[in-house]
């Protein structure tokens, strides 16, 4: 046959030394289809009430932590009442809203704190503990578990194994151990938040990385000559990502939570005003027996709000990862 | 004949462990027993020569599929090697390993597993083009669609694989394999996930594709007819081992090994009033885990003639009056090679192990 000849030839041997004007600007690109993912999950995302909601409740929230000097009647620590001049004594002030003439919305607390400023900048707290958990949880959830799927064998017994140490200890009680050696202070809550939360991401995602490895477009990159990172980054990363979205939404919810639990045994930063320390503080001074509602309710339902709009995200993502629940 | 040989497999085995879990693991180091394996290619030797395709037949399980992945380094071999550019690919350095990366290239089977589902059309076929570095991507990809036939070309550029069809998809995983310009690609399967009505036209792709690129193909199939409409030459396996190679024609006009007759003898002819002896097969594919001895297809062969088939290995060779090699006792080596004195020579050496006191693993065992 003719063919010894003909061995080398292909069609794309006049583009060799062709410049490459015609070249598709990469990241424009990039950019453009991201924009078109974004905007076709917003559409799918937004087209449920009840995730509607609580967006906008998350978005209120959002709103209120960064205005909240302004949106604030009072300093959130400062004691309402003067000293032994006794000229302002406002422990235990009837709030406004119930018509009570005493200027302040939600009352004040029994040691003469304004409920309603402690409420604004206590959401602060809780946005800070549950974004920051929830974004170190799931990326190091999700690096630890793409990791362990795709290398398998030892690397994956090693931190699966781990992961296995860390699901043997409780939540918060761990928290409360963590917090109680490294100090009342809201970063170490967040610390030992993070430190046993990352487990559940990483085995999931690990399950989901050990079937797509083995799935034939890993074997065609892998023909092609793909290193591991490439294939960790470029085709594990993108089909585990709307999972660690969802894991991120859920971790929000839980660490909000036990933040709240935290603060209220005793061990929240007492420097920072969070609704678990409100709770806290309300329970110490009795406020259930004197009927002081309006010191306890108020952030509880804040608390409530916040986890039930996470979790409510939380599911309407996960219909539009997971076909199959539509 | 062409003796430009691009690619030499030589003896390649693949064996995989079987995995029995951590306890039995230490149970058998314990115990002192020897993991199992799955014997999925057991010593398949082939040329392949530039511009030639081949093709690889065989029932499910008999290791195709391994052989076809291993020659595109997807698996390490257990043993043998494979040649390529008279560089052995086990020693070969992480340079020229990169070499024949850009030179090896698979078509899978099932085009709705191949492509990832979360890039584009552009970024697929371009990915080997950005991982070994080669400058203008664009004009490439839109060559290598337009090779595919998927026209215009830049319209598929943003298009998620769910958007397409079938066939589109599997044209989009042959230009993803064309556009690194390969010397040779290994296609398992390509057209046996697609619409019948779709076959004819990728059919037709991977044929052009073979001679506009005076490539060389694998293809990898159970489906003899479409083999034989596309490959030069055939090799037949059963369980990990190659049975008869030849010409295409000549195996499927005049085959010589009993499977391969039962092979060719399943595919139905178009006509109520061609009669033919039928030979069917018995039973199932051997134990892979547990090889027995001799020949492997002994237990299901018709034409089965004894203890030569039992205990010696039938070697694939060239045998008299036939064109292609095969792999059975019951024709006539053409190389001198004689199974009864081997035979002979193994009943003598079971006799001095009999009288030999000594447990020796290495002996045959003498079961009966």
């Amino acid at each position: 046959m003719a063919q010894e000849e003909q061995t080398g030839r292909s069609i794309f041997t006049d583009l060799d030394d062709s410049s490459s004007s015609k070249e598709i600007s990469k990241w424009q690109r990039t950019a453009r289809l991201w924009r078109e993912t974004l905007r076709d999950h917003w559409g799918k995302l937004t087209d449920e009430l009840s995730v509607k909601l609580s967006l906008i409740t998350v978005a209120a929230f959002v709103l209120i932590a960064i205005f909240a000097p302004f949106i604030a009647t009072h300093p959130p620590l400062q004691r309402q009442y003067q000293s032994d001049a006794g000229i302002i004594m406002d422990k235990w002030a009837e709030p406004a809203i119930l018509g009570a003439d005493t200027g302040y919305i939600l009352g004040t607390t029994a040691e003469g704190f304004d409920i309603f400023s402690q409420l604004v900048y206590g959401t602060r707290a809780a946005l800070m503990v549950g974004l920051i958990a929830a974004v170190f949880t799931a990326g190091i959830g999700t690096l630890v578990g793409l990791i362990a799927g795709y290398y398998g064998g030892k690397v994956d017994d090693a931190l699966m194994r781990l992961v296995d140490f860390l699901y043997g200890m409780p939540l918060l009680p761990t928290v409360i151990v963590l917090v109680a050696v490294l100090g009342p202070n809201l970063w170490n809550i967040i610390f030992a938040l993070i430190v046993l939360q990352w487990r559940s991401t990483a085995r999931v995602i690990r399950s989901q990385a050990l079937s797509l490895r083995e799935r034939p477009f890993v074997k065609a990159a892998e023909v092609a000559g793909a290193g591991d990172w490439h294939i960790i980054s470029r085709h594990l990363a993108p089909n585990v990502l709307p999972m660690t979205f969802l894991y991120g939404s859920f971790g929000i919810a839980w660490a909000i939570l036990a933040e709240a639990g935290v603060s209220f045994i005793g061990l929240g930063d007492p420097n920072t005003v969070s609704w678990g320390t409100m709770l806290q503080a309300s329970r110490a001074y009795s406020a259930l027996e004197f009927g002081a509602w309006w010191w306890f309710v108020p952030p509880g339902i804040c608390i409530g709000l916040l986890v039930i709009s996470g979790f409510l995200i939380g599911r309407g993502y996960e219909e539009i990862t997971n076909p199959k629940l539509q | 004949m062409k003796n430009d040989v691009l690619l030499e497999v030589d003896d390649l085995k693949k064996h995989f462990k079987v995995n029995q879990g951590w306890i039995a693991s230490l149970m058998q180091s314990v115990s002192g027993g020897e993991p199992e394996y799955v014997h999925a290619v057991d010593g398949v030797s082939f040329n392949l020569h530039a511009g030639e395709t081949l093709g690889l037949a065989g029932e499910s399980g008999c290791g195709k599929t391994t052989t076809g992945m291993s020659l595109v380094k997807l698996h390490e071999p257990t043993a043998g090697d494979i040649v390529y550019n008279d560089k052995e690919l086990s020693k070969a350095t992480d340079a020229e390993l990169k070499e024949f990366r850009q030179n090896a290239q698979m078509i899978f089977q099932d085009p709705f597993e191949s492509l990832n589902p979360r890039m584009t059309v552009y970024d697929i076929v371009a990915e080997p083009l950005r991982i070994h570095d080669i400058r203008n991507e664009t004009a490439r990809v839109q060559r290598a669609l337009e090779f595919a036939e998927l026209l215009p070309a830049e319209q598929y550029f943003d298009q998620y694989p769910h958007e397409l069809s079938g066939g589109q998809r599997q044209r989009i995983a042959i230009a993803r394999a064309l556009v690194l310009d390969p010397d040779f690609i290994v296609a398992d399967e390509p057209v046996s996930m697609l619409d019948v009505s779709l076959r004819a036209g990728v059919l037709s792709l991977l044929d052009r594709m073979t001679d506009e690129f005076g490539l060389s193909v694998v293809y990898i199939s159970h489906d003899l007819s479409l083999l034989r409409h596309m490959c030069d030459r055939l090799a037949i396996m059963y369980m990990g081992k190659i049975v008869e190679k030849g010409p295409t024609d000549q195996i499927i006009e005049n085959p010589q090994h009993p499977y391969t007759q039962a092979l060719i003898n399943a595919v139905p002819v178009p006509d109520p009033d061609v009669g033919r002896e039928r030979v069917e097969l018995q039973g199932e594919v051997g134990d892979v885990i547990d090889i027995p001895t001799g020949c492997r297809f002994k237990a299901r062969c018709p034409e089965y003639i004894g203890d030569v088939c039992d205990k010696v290995v039938p070697p694939l060779e060239q045998k008299v009056n036939a064109e292609q090699d095969i792999a059975c006792h019951i024709y006539e080596s053409a190389e001198g090679y004689d199974p009864y004195e081997q035979l002979a020579d193994e009943r003598q050496e079971r006799n001095v192990d009999a009288s030999d006191t000594s447990d020796d693993t290495e002996s045959v065992s003498a079961d009966d």
